[in-house]
């Protein structure tokens, strides 16, 4: 029926902040990751993309619509199972890479299979084939204190695939550094992708995400172009100046 | 579909989770438990310093034993001070538990001095005492210096001091040739005697041999119309240890069949037992600042964690993304608030210990740290951890994973 199961299902998903006044961060989003993808969310500040984030992580409850990881409805699962859920099948990139300083580098990456019950030993020979992988296997005993922005971060997309989840969602990896940096970072989010990691990166930069083989545009907590659903096929080479005319009401139609 | 269930941490990782905060903070954790070691410490110095105090106290006791009994002349009705019947002694000696028998009597009329010019009121509360020649190993005591009384001194002028009287009569060695003013007389001091414990009316007697207190003081009694030397006043009674209590308990009426009455009988060592007891008692105060410093502990610690709590949002929320239970935060929080408050307490016993040794050593006692001291040192440590971090480690857990990373 399926020949390829989606990584991540959004179906008219809303997220409302407060009371009063309240803020509607998400108003109605309906997108999906198919496994191997890797696609770009793009916006201005405050259009929602943090939100958008942590509810595809299950971080968040959206106040209404349906969240599918992996196949799994997060509605059918209470604090435990959202907990485990994100052991298992999701991994996450931040902004300010969140590394414990008084450990070290091999051992912050070893920490991504710390709750999915794996034996430590063979966390941190996991933790290590993934530092080799982004190019960090000789830093493996540094503290992230002594190593540069670039490199941290390097450490934190390690930490997020050394479990090989079904999802790795990134929120803004490359806003902490030089544009030089950010680039590499993306290069290397290419390279992972490749080899067949799903990655959902979210960014405010529409250069970097110009790079990415598909762009979700989101404003104001609505989707308002994705590059996967423009009419024409041609278009794809270069999805940023037809994304912006995609309209809202085409998102509906999304993989129901 | 496979159920999602979390994984459970095993014993190593729980450990590692509950030291990585201590460990990333080692000074500050170091002094928020301090408030719980100097608390333990103090309570496991008052209960190990008492206990080896009453050790030491009790194991003087056992070597001087615990089979002295001693029967005296109370008061009479008239109020005269009673005697006993001269034979008392030789009618104690009878019994067949009874070991060794000796008699001491105290001779009211007499007062030593140390010379002729003090005035007669300055006895110093010495009292001169007729003692038998075998007195010194019944009651446990022997010459610090000189010699003690034989057949031969014993008939003549010559005394020998308790601990106590030479010291009040300021003669801190034996000369030849030294005297005092005993009776109206000189008599030559021999000797002067260590401290009894068990006889401590010995320390401040002036002894003097039966036969010389007959013939210089006068002390005599007549049996059958002959005179002889006597009545005694008090009989130290050694006996077979597991009789005493049989012997207490005819004692009185053996040495005064008459009137028993008029005998007291006792048990020194019992006195001191009860005094070895007693001996623990005083230290609730330094107990109750030892409570005082445990409560002020666990503040320090319920606030460092409060703080910790606080402070590392950003790694709950981490550890919540990278799929940590509520129930795991919370067990790393409460967990952490335990550790920090048993290692407090462990340095505190090792601490209490390590004071009572030393001083146990310079007192020359045994010891003594009873197991409920320390176990209920590093008990009431981990309690006090617990209920620290219960709280902090409640609010953690609540925490959502968004706010706490947001939060930066
Ligand atoms: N916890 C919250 N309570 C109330 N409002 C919130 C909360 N979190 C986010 N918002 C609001 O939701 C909207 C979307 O915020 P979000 O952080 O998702 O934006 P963003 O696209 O990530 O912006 P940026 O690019 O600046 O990070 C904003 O208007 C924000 O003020
Ligand atoms: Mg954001």
């Amino acid at each position: 029926m399926r020949p390829t199961r989606a990584a991540l299902e959004l179906e008219a998903v809303t997220k409302v902040y407060g009371e009063r006044p309240p803020v509607l961060a998400l108003r109605g989003v309906t997108f999906s990751v198919r496994k191997g993808e890797l696609v770009a969310i793009v916006g201005p500040s405050g259009s929602g993309k943090t939100t958008l984030l942590h509810v595809m992580g299950t971080l968040e409850r959206p106040t209404g619509g349906t969240v599918r990881i992996d196949g799994v409805d997060i509605d059918r699962l209470d604090d435990r199972g959202l907990s485990a859920l994100r052991a298992r099948s999701i991994g996450f990139v931040f902004q300010q890479f969140f590394l414990a300083e008084h450990s070290t580098v091999l051992d912050n990456v070893a920490d991504g299979l710390l709750y999915a019950g794996v034996e430590v030993r063979e966390r941190r020979r996991r933790a290590l084939a993934a530092l080799e992988r982004v190019g960090l296997a000789d830093r493996a005993s540094a503290r992230p204190t002594q190593m540069s922005g670039g490199q941290r971060q390097r450490v934190a997309i390690a930490r997020a695939l050394v479990g090989r989840p079904a999802i790795v969602l990134a929120d803004e990896p490359t806003g902490n550094l030089d544009s030089v940096t950010g680039a590499s970072i993306i290069e290397l989010l290419h390279e992972l992708n490749a080899e067949g990691a799903t990655i959902v990166v979210i960014t405010h930069d529409a250069e970097l995400a110009a790079d990415l083989p598909r762009q979700v545009h989101v404003r104001d907590g609505r989707i308002v172009s994705d590059s996967a659903h423009d009419p024409d096929p041609d278009d794809r080479a270069t999805p940023r100046t037809t994304g912006a005319r995609v309209p809202v009401g085409a998102e509906q139609e999304d993989r129901s | 579909m496979t159920t999602l269930v979390p994984a459970r941490l095993r014993p190593g990782d729980r450990a590692r989770v509950a030291s990585v905060g201590l460990r990333a903070r080692r000074l500050r954790s170091a002094l928020s438990a301090l408030g719980i070691a100097i608390g333990t410490a103090a309570i496991v110095a008052v209960l190990g310093l008492s206990s080896s105090s009453q050790a030491g106290l009790l194991s003087e006791i056992d070597r001087l034993g615990t089979n002295l009994l001693t029967a005296e002349s109370g008061q009479s009705f008239s109020g005269d001070a009673a005697r006993l019947p001269p034979e008392a002694p030789a009618r104690i000696s009878r019994l067949t538990a009874v070991e060794q028998v000796a008699d001491t009597a105290t001779i009211a009329t007499a007062n030593v001095y140390r010379s002729p010019l003090i005035p007669p009121v300055s006895t110093n509360a010495l009292k001169v005492r007729a003692a038998d020649l075998n007195l010194l190993p019944v009651v446990a005591t022997g010459v610090a210096q000189g010699r003690w009384l034989n057949s031969a001194t014993a008939t003549k002028p010559v005394v020998v001091l308790g601990a106590v009287a030479a010291q009040r009569l300021g003669i801190d060695r034996v000369r030849p040739g030294q005297r005092v003013w005993l009776g109206g007389q000189w008599f030559y001091v021999a000797g002067i005697l260590r401290p009894a414990v068990l006889a401590p009316e010995i320390d401040t007697s002036a002894l003097i041999g039966y036969p010389a207190a007959q013939r210089y003081l006068n002390y005599a009694s007549i049996v059958h119309g002959t005179v002889t030397q006597g009545p005694p006043s008090t009989v130290y009674v050694r006996c077979r240890t597991d009789q005493v209590d049989a012997v207490h308990e005819v004692l009185a009426r053996t040495a005064d069949p008459e009137s028993p009455n008029e005998v007291d009988v006792s048990r020194p060592s019992d006195a001191l037992t009860a005094r070895a007891a007693a001996s623990g008692a005083f230290n609730s105060l330094f107990l109750g600042l030892g409570v005082v410093a445990l409560i002020v502990g666990a503040v320090g610690v319920a606030n460092i964690m409060i703080i910790s709590v606080l402070e590392r949002r950003s790694e709950i929320g981490l550890r919540r993304a990278l799929g940590a239970t509520r129930g795991q935060i919370r067990a790393q929080f409460l967990s952490e608030a335990i550790v920090l408050a048993f290692l407090g307490g462990a340095v505190g016993v090792a601490a209490g210990v390590l004071a009572t040794a030393v001083y146990a050593t310079t007192k020359h006692w045994a010891i003594v740290v009873p197991a409920e001291a320390w176990t209920g040192g590093i008990g009431s440590a981990i309690l006090i951890g617990a209920l620290a971090g219960l709280l902090p480690a409640l609010r953690a857990s609540r925490m959502a994973p968004t706010e706490a990373l947001r939060t930066v």
